[in-house]
């Protein structure tokens, strides 16, 4: 089955594609990812105090706590501010961060891909052997390297993520466009008359997003785990936003009195990332069960 | 074979080229590279000077070569802010993280390989239900929460191990197990499909019909054609462990090339970061260049002309 017919196949008729093994697993994994959107989307109206206010009297309170009417369910962080509260921003970070960088690596991989396998020529050799290159550099170090360079802060992380992450979209976009260049439809709008970008923004693409897709929900997951790590190291998102991973390195200092200032946060990048996986290896299966793209 | 060899170790240092210049291109991208070497407060005519002592004031293209030709000759500079030698610094670091990236190694090694079989051969049962799940957490769990959570129990709650830094022999335990979870995964994954597919093959049918036990036929056979895609994991899986070490050492104080390279950014020590990028890169490069050579060695089947087997 060819993956745009997956798509379809997967549409048209969902109680086949929840009959799929692992699919009983795919269910709750969804809905807790919808859970956390919908958490960043509504953190102003979910956060139950100000991310930022910090009270010396609730400095390190355990999780459950009240003082002076206000209830910590989550405990509090070293300066007194609600870990809830900062736990639901932190969310926002999180997710805005790994689709900004999904989206600027994505675009740029899967452009470049269709370009060197279409083309072919010094293009393929270019970008192709651009890619070896990039792959040859283990990505958390290009990253880390990278952010010393242009400083840490929100914006930098989604260039240096879209930077760095970019050949893996690259390499399945330049696969799959060999295998459908090769393809009548293709060799027959390009003898009436249509020209490249015609060629490949309306025949070429739609008949490759589908392992795309796939890739952009693997990457997606390690973007986030990416964000907090950088973030954990203090080259990600700066202090007072509130990240999961900036929260996490505090609590490793405060990991023998205050052990929830850690825990919680990385429960929470946990389930995410844990979820985001079981999508996208259940995607993958679904477009094409021989297929290894994450390996 | 030679050719083979030959070819292979061609593109192994064409790819560690395109890393240097990658490198230095990122090195470039602030602008004026002078500007992160300096210690911060330095006045203008100590940058400048630093500028002309580093040949930044020089063409672009002169730069390019001056780099290449010196890590040609394996010179890393000097450390603008220590003032000696980056190889010094970071050689007194790299024991450390082979030591750890090594230990964990064994580790994912061994039970993900365990697992892999297990939840091959024993497919459908209750050990695949209870194993596969362990397979898919190792995946997910970020290494600095589950390096954490390993501080909270084992150091905090029962104090049977250290929670930071490398004084004992035993203080290895936590952080590799940490780092471990992600290769340990992998592992169990590679070897789970590729001990399926073998165990499907008539080979198989025929050395179980000679009235061979489960075990040898797993264990003899099947394993040792299972073993390629599991040997070029493991080389792989060497380059991720030294990449996932930088998080994994910031966890627990380790003493590494990772911690090395968080502190280096915080003192703007950008050369010896450089030169972990650079050394790491080169692991990476030369054990994917093993990898395939070992490709050839295992399975004497594969064709050794033109690229990639």
């Amino acid at each position: 089955m060819t993956p745009g017919g997956a798509i379809l196949a997967a549409v048209s008729r969902p109680r086949r594609w929840l009959a799929q093994p692992g699919a009983r697993a795919v269910l709750p994994a969804a809905l807790v990812l919808a859970g956390f959107v919908v958490v960043a989307l509504a953190a102003p109206w979910l956060a139950p105090l100000d991310p930022a206010r910090q009270s010396l009297l609730a400095r390190l309170r355990r999780p459950g706590s009240a003082i002076g009417g206000v209830t910590y369910w989550l405990g509090t962080d070293e300066l007194g501010r609600d870990l809830l509260s900062r736990i639901i921003y932190g969310a926002r970070a999180s997710l805005t961060v790994a689709l900004l960088s999904v989206a600027a690596s994505g675009t740029a991989g899967t452009a470049l891909g269709v370009l060197a396998g279409y083309f072919r020529g010094w293009t393929e050799i270019a970008i192709m052997r651009a890619v070896d290159i990039m792959l040859s550099i283990p990505a958390i170090l290009l990253a880390i390297i990278t952010v010393a360079v242009l400083g840490p802060g929100f914006l930098n992380l989604i260039i240096v993520l879209g930077f760095t992450r970019w050949p893996r979209y690259t390499r399945v976009a330049y696969a799959q466009t060999l295998s459908v260049s090769t393809q009548p439809f293709i060799t027959a709008s390009r003898l009436a008359g249509a020209r490249p970008p015609r060629i490949l923004l309306r025949h070429v693409l739609p008949n490759i997003l589908a392992p795309l897709i796939v890739v952009a929900t693997l990457e997606f997951g390690l973007m986030v785990l990416f964000e907090a790590g950088l973030s954990f190291l203090g080259l990600g998102i700066q202090p007072p936003t509130p990240s999961w991973g900036s929260i996490m390195s505090v609590g490793r200092n405060y990991v023998g009195t205050a052990w929830w200032i850690a825990t919680f946060p990385g429960l929470c990048l946990f389930l995410l990332v844990l979820s985001v996986n079981l999508v996208g290896d259940h995607l993958r299966d679904l477009f094409d069960p021989r297929s290894n793209i994450r390996a | 074979m030679i050719r083979y060899l030959l070819g292979r170790a061609a593109q192994a240092l064409f790819a560690m080229f395109g890393v240097m210049t990658i490198v230095f291109v990122i090195m470039r991208l602030s602008g004026d590279p002078t500007l992160l070497l300096v210690p911060e407060g330095a006045t203008r005519e100590q940058i400048d000077l630093l500028r002309h002592q580093l040949g930044f004031d020089r063409p672009i293209l002169v730069q390019y070569a001056d780099y290449l030709w010196a890590l040609g000759r394996l010179d890393l500079g000097d450390s603008v802010v220590q003032r000696i030698a980056v190889w010094r610094i970071v050689a007194e670091r790299n024991p450390y993280t082979l030591w750890l990236a090594s230990v964990a190694l064994a580790i994912a090694a061994v039970t993900g390989i365990a697992v892999g079989i297990a939840t091959a051969v024993w497919r459908g049962t209750l050990i695949e239900r209870t194993l596969m799940p362990v397979v898919l957490t190792g995946q997910s769990m970020p290494t600095f929460w589950s390096g954490i959570l390993l501080i909270l129990l084992f150091g905090v709650l029962l104090g049977w191990l250290p929670t930071s830094g490398a004084d004992r022999w035993f203080s290895v335990i936590m952080p590799a197990v940490a780092l471990a979870g992600v290769s340990m995964a992998t592992f169990a994954r590679i070897t789970r499909t590729a001990v399926i597919e073998e165990l499907s093959k008539d080979y198989v049918r025929a050395v179980r019909a000679k009235g061979i036990g489960q075990a040898a036929v797993v264990l003899r056979h099947v394993l040792r054609n299972a073993a390629i895609p599991i040997v070029t994991i493991a080389a792989l899986e060497v380059a991720n462990l030294l990449a996932g070490a930088v998080i994994v050492e910031t966890v627990f104080a380790w003493p590494g090339m990772g911690q090395l390279a968080v502190q280096s950014i915080q003192a703007r020590d950008f050369l010896v970061v450089q030169a972990i990028v650079l050394l790491v890169s080169a692991i990476y490069v030369s054990l994917n260049f093993v990898a395939d050579v070992l490709y050839s060695v295992i399975d004497p089947r594969i064709k050794l002309v033109g690229g990639r087997p």
